[in-house]
């Protein structure tokens, strides 16, 4: 019988192998190939060898490549459509801003790649050299790897299931030649599934330095968070911060702000009180920063006196501090 | 492939006329806002109709808290899961949601794609909706696991799916729904047309309409892939409000079940400037829909 009123436990999500049945109480629980659920499992008797109580084998592969990399930082949301892509694009760019720093953005949204897009680098292709694919570079020192590179035209959509998403996040990890970098930059998809998943366990023992979470006023990508929080915590990442997105919008003619999604529950700074995780600042709504983002040029750079750019920066210090930390 | 009603999902379904697939790409363009308004006005269209809205958008789902039924637990009968219901007593508004199901709204379902997978499977073979006009289904962005599963084990009812694509005018929303064009191709389900929602916003105070995500995005893109244009949707802060349940006093606890008020979410709907653009693009909707199975 179904128990309907709450949810089926979440074994020990990081060991479930992709392809695993309903029940799977994952490959390095002790009761790993042996479980009722294991029945009729094609992978039974590996598990149940006890093999699979090892290490995935590409983690040393991610290991060695990351080791080159000073801060590993992931960009997560929850809901969609609140500004993560934005948000590590204009990352990205501060930090490359300092020549003498090295920085890569890497797009985990394989099913939605905007970066390409954001960053102006949407027609250009991914090359492989002996020592592995080479990022896209923006400038001399900020490279990207996406999907979106590797599509045949942008309209082509990437139908995948979790193992080969998976498989491709591995393969970003461990054979883009990063070369040094000072800071990685990891844009996900919304949402807790596979790719979270995949990111956190490839990299947890190279060390995550910590996830930014986005969000916009409103309760619905509130509730998002919530739950972005609580995987963060179940998966043992530290929360640098919380950004509220999109928050109050100044009309260009009449200069009034004005809520478009009302933060009906207290918007970001109070949910980053109750849940005890840093509040980074509110970027206010201009419709400029989504204009800069479609034809892909650095809104920074572009409107220095915009006030959204002024809060921006002010995140991005904070982000540096916590990193100092 | 399985004939009609073959699988425990395909006779679940059999008796539900249309399912609509509400989906994007791309996230935060107003997927289940979209979704809820849609079954909210299909609802409407006329007295009788009964209409079902199945939120598969597992690891977010908003559509509990847009039809304010937050914290309603799911009930299990002898026929499978009863699903909440957001009109009451009238029970011609069905609503299933991972949201139901989980134990404090915080907490977060991580679950890998074969997970996924099941509880769908299970969604659409043990929710016991009767019968159904329209099934409105609300997926998460992307191109992934729970549309690849929704389509695989919607096949014995193939002939009675469609879908809706909503988009915002931004290059980016557009670059993801043409993607999400291309997967409905791909699986051959036929688009019933495109809605292109936050076009526009119009200042409250001096009336202003500034574009705040760009316009006409949209349209031209119908226009260009031969879609129907169902039309375009102005950010609605009145909306935004009521879907947020800003201010819930009488929703939450008796408000749906009290038998007298019946419907108050929709009440209050339809004093939203949206409401009567929407109502069109319903009538579009149920028009096509009533082509499509009159000759069949």
């Amino acid at each position: 019988m179904l128990a309907v009123q709450s949810s089926v436990p979440v074994p020990d999500a990081l060991s479930v192998p992709s392809n695993a049945p309903e029940h799977c109480p994952g490959t390095e629980s002790e009761l790993a190939g042996k479980a009722d659920a294991c029945a009729g499992c094609a992978n039974q008797d590996i598990c149940a060898s006890g093999v699979t109580r090892g290490p995935d084998p590409a983690i040393p592969l991610v290991r060695a490549r990351m080791e080159t990399v000073k801060h590993k930082i992931l960009v997560l949301s929850g809901k969609g459509g609140v500004g993560k892509s934005t948000f590590t694009a204009q990352l990205g760019w501060a930090f490359a801003a300092d020549e003498d720093s090295q920085t890569g953005i890497m797009d985990v949204d394989i099913c939605g790649p905007s970066i390409p897009t954001i960053l102006g680098i949407a027609s250009e292709q991914v090359h492989s050299s002996s020592s592995g694919w080479s990022p896209v570079y923006v400038q001399d020192n900020l490279g990207v790897m996406s999907v979106g590179f590797m599509l045949p035209s942008a309209k082509d959509a990437v139908m995948w299931r979790g193992p080969k998403k998976n498989g491709l996040i591995a393969q970003f990890l461990k054979d883009v030649d990063w070369g040094t970098l000072d800071y990685l930059l990891v844009d996900t998809p919304p949402g807790t599934s596979d790719e979270h998943l995949s990111i956190v366990s490839y990299l947890k023992e190279s060390g995550i330095d910590g996830a930014v979470l986005i969000t916009t006023p409103q309760e619905v990508a509130l509730q998002d968070v919530r739950r972005e929080i609580d995987f963060c915590r179940k998966v043992g990442i530290r929360v640098l911060g919380l950004v509220e997105n999109m928050s109050g919008f100044v009309c260009p003619s009449c200069k009034t702000e004005s809520q478009i999604f009302k933060p009906s529950t207290g918007g970001g700074r109070r949910l980053a009180e109750d849940m005890q995780v840093p509040f980074l600042g509110a970027v206010p709504l201009d419709p400029r920063i989504g204009k800069s983002a479609d034809y892909g040029v650095s809104f920074l750079d572009e409107y220095p006196d915009s006030p959204a750019t002024t809060a921006y920066l002010d995140i991005i210090d904070k982000i540096k501090d916590q990193l100092e930390h | 492939m399985a004939s009609t009603v073959d699988t425990p999902a395909g006779r679940r379904l059999q008796h539900v006329k249309h399912i609509i697939i509400v989906c994007s790409g791309k996230g935060g363009v107003g997927k289940s806002s979209v979704s809820t308004q849609l079954a909210i006005s299909l609802r409407n269209s006329s007295p009788t109709a009964r209409v079902g809205i199945l939120d598969v958008d597992l690891t977010g789902p908003s559509i509990p808290r847009m039809l304010q039924l937050d914290g309603h637990p799911v009930h299990q009968s002898s026929d499978g899961w009863v699903p909440v219901y957001a009109d009451g007593s009238e029970a011609r508004l069905a609503c299933m949601s991972v949201g139901f199901l989980l134990k404090k709204k915080e907490d977060s379902v991580v679950w890998r794609g074969p997970k996924k997978n099941a509880m769908i499977r299970q969604f659409l073979s043990d929710v016991r909706w009767g019968e159904l006009d329209y099934l409105v289904i609300d997926t998460p962005p992307g191109t992934s696991d729970e549309h690849l599963s929704l389509i695989e084990h919607m096949a014995p009812v193939a002939g009675r799916l469609s879908a809706v694509i909503v988009t915002t005018p931004q290059a980016v929303a557009l670059l993801d729904a043409m993607k999400c064009l291309s997967f409905t191709r791909a699986v051959s389900l036929p688009v019933l047309g495109l809605i292109e929602n936050m076009s526009g916003y119009v200042c409250p105070c001096c009336g202003e309409i500034s574009n705040v995500f760009s316009t006409g995005g949209g349209q031209e893109m119908a226009r260009r892939e031969g879609l129907q244009f169902l039309g375009s949707l102005p950010v609605d802060t009145d909306l935004v409000t009521l879907l947020d349940a800003a201010d819930s006093g009488a929703a939450d606890s008796s408000g749906a079940n009290s038998g007298s008020e019946t419907f108050d979410l929709l009440r209050r709907y339809q004093r939203t400037s949206t409401a009567p653009l929407f109502a069109k693009i319903v009538e579009e909707i149920v028009r096509t829909l009533d082509q499509k199975s009159s000759p069949a």
